[in-house]
């Protein structure tokens, strides 16, 4: 079968970013930008199906500017087998990457297509549930673990109680959840063999799809500000400073 | 202007967070009505009816919707959708999974974790693990959005007088079916309602060193949390994280034990009132937020903290 894997390109995890003096957006010039965590782990449980003998072929796609180029061999180091870029200037909103998934998905007929539950810079948590709704797939989202037999996907989810099983229809969507695995290094001999793999690049006019978004942002601003507090040098103290100080506990 | 809010229950009990999104509603205006949908549900809907704010509660019960699938739901909803300009549901894991589905189906964006309302169109949420907030605002016809508990004080779970109207749309989920769940049982509040977290970390070092906490949350009635690396490491099962990828909390006291305060970790407490932070690392980020710091052993700290309260 076949598997195809979003991946986004985000500011890395470990930036402290800021926010740009016009407050219009979040400063992204000259900062570390990395294959989005979850998306990573989506990628590294498409390699895993393959490695079983479930998968055939994992096609990753990207929506974004040249640089997403860069995530996706990244997704091709991990051992995906070819990727489509679909070149965007930045900040698409999920509806509409949503739609250009479902289109890539529309020609590629994938039987499974794995995403991440959310991406850690728009931290939205929607787009694999809109493109099942898109394809009238079923989903699964905050995915640990998936297993795939006779045309469906058992997958446990992670839910606010606890954990939830469902079986899915094949074809479907999975959303991966962090400890859905844990992604592999790339070694150097496979970032040498992703040059070498097939990356073609399309747009949202060939796709037919349109791009707008109906939501616009007005401003970005730091969040208010935490002051470091005291240090107490016992428990005694802590104890007496949060009932007759902070008088948070009687 | 009319308001639906998808109720968030467990076909016994209303859950608190959907007081908070009636919050919310109530701050954008117009008519509110709750849609409690579920198998067996006949009680939530009666807490729903007394719920401070609710015009109508839509009670759609049946075998069928037991355990909220999106898959169905999220075309019950669009069945009903035309009446409303707001569609809304408590930012919770069934929340997360069910409404962007709903938003897609309707062809409109969605707003996801909003802590603020500007206007009926115009909204506020954080991004990048809440380390910037952005305004935001949107033209589309239905304004779909899940809502952060912890932005909004909930509103009374009594007083309300709402219709309670049944409908009779069964749509069955043909492709997604329950096989099981494994849920956690906890005799302390819930993590997201309590007024007090006591929360563990890497430092703990152990599961069975959890237990430590258990004493000091017994005599504040306290909530116990858990960092990622806590739930990474096999401590604690995942239903306690609180961050990014967890849960978003605000309680009054939180207390932050061998936690060293990782961007990801803060983004789901910072908003608590009286932030303590106790580890034997002085250099840890998370003594940046707390208002109260005790550099020391947790191993000692804590039980002397349980012999103090």
């Amino acid at each position: 079968m076949k598997i195809l894997v979003a991946v986004k390109r985000v500011v890395d995890y470990n930036v402290k970013v800021r926010v740009q003096a016009d407050h219009k957006a979040v400063e992204l010039a000259n900062v570390k930008m990395s294959i989005n965590p979850f998306c990573e782990i989506a990628v590294e449980e498409a390699v895993r199906l393959k490695e079983k003998g479930v998968a055939s072929e994992i096609v990753v796609v990207s929506i974004g500017p040249k640089g997403c180029q860069e995530t996706l061999r990244t997704a091709l180091g991990l051992g995906a087998d070819r990727a489509v870029q679909i070149e965007t200037e930045e900040g698409v909103d999920s509806l509409a990457v949503a739609k250009l998934i479902a289109e890539v998905a529309k020609t590629e007929l994938p039987d499974l297509i794995i995403m991440g539950k959310q991406a850690i810079d728009s931290d939205n948590n929607q787009t694999g549930q809109m493109v099942a709704a898109l394809l009238d797939m079923p989903q699964a989202t905050f995915a640990s673990e998936v297993v795939v037999e006779n045309g469906e996907a058992q997958v446990t989810r992670e839910i606010d109680g606890g954990l939830q099983t469902l079986a899915i229809t094949l074809p479907a969507v999975v959303t991966t959840d962090l400890r859905l695995n844990e992604p592999r290094f790339i070694k150097l001999p496979n970032i040498m063999k992703a040059k070498k793999k097939p990356l073609v690049v399309k747009t949202p006019e060939e796709l037919g799809i349109s791009i707008s978004s109906n939501v616009s942002v007005l401003s970005v601003v730091p969040p208010a500000e935490r002051q470091g507090g005291i240090k107490v040098g016992s428990v005694a103290e802590l104890v007496e400073k949060l009932k007759n100080e902070a008088k948070v506990i009687a | 202007m009319s308001i639906l809010i998808i109720a968030e229950h467990d076909n016994a009990n209303l859950k608190p967070a959907t007081l908070n999104t009636l919050a919310a509603a109530t701050q954008i205006g117009g008519d509110v009505d709750v849609l409690v949908v579920g198998s067996d549900c006949q009680a939530v809907a009666k807490q729903a009816v007394q719920a401070q704010g609710v015009t109508r509660v839509l009670l759609a019960d049946n075998a069928v919707y037991e355990y909220q699938l999106a898959e169905n739901i999220s075309k019950l909803v669009i069945e009903l959708s035309s009446a409303y300009s707001h569609i809304l549901a408590p930012a919770t894991t069934t929340g997360k999974n069910m409404l962007p589905r709903v938003a897609a189906l309707l062809d409109v964006a969605q707003l996801s974790d909003v802590i603020k309302v500007e206007s009926a169109d115009t909204f506020v949420r954080p991004i990048y693990a809440g380390n910037a907030i952005a305004t935001v605002q949107t033209s589309d016809t239905v304004k779909v959005i899940t809502i952060r508990s912890t932005g909004f004080d909930p509103v009374s779970a009594e007083g309300g007088n709402a219709e309670l109207v049944t409908l009779s749309q069964v749509i069955e989920s043909q492709k997604s079916r329950f096989v099981g769940e494994e849920l956690a049982v906890s005799d302390r509040p819930e993590l997201t309602a309590a007024n007090i977290i006591v929360s563990g970390g890497r430092g703990m070092g152990s599961g069975d060193n959890f237990k430590i906490l258990d004493g000091v949350a017994d005599k504040l009635g306290a909530a116990v949390g858990a960092s990622r690396a806590a739930v990474d490491a096999g401590f604690v099962p995942n239903d306690l994280q609180v961050g990014q990828t967890g849960k978003t909390v605000a309680p009054d006291l939180y207390v932050a034990v061998g936690i060293s305060g990782a961007i990801q970790h803060l983004a789901g407490m910072k908003d608590s009132k009286v932030i303590v932070a106790i580890n034997k690392d002085e250099e840890a980020p998370i003594f940046q937020v707390a208002d109260y710091g005790l550099v020391a052993d947790l191993f000692e700290a804590v039980p002397e903290l349980e012999n103090a309260l």
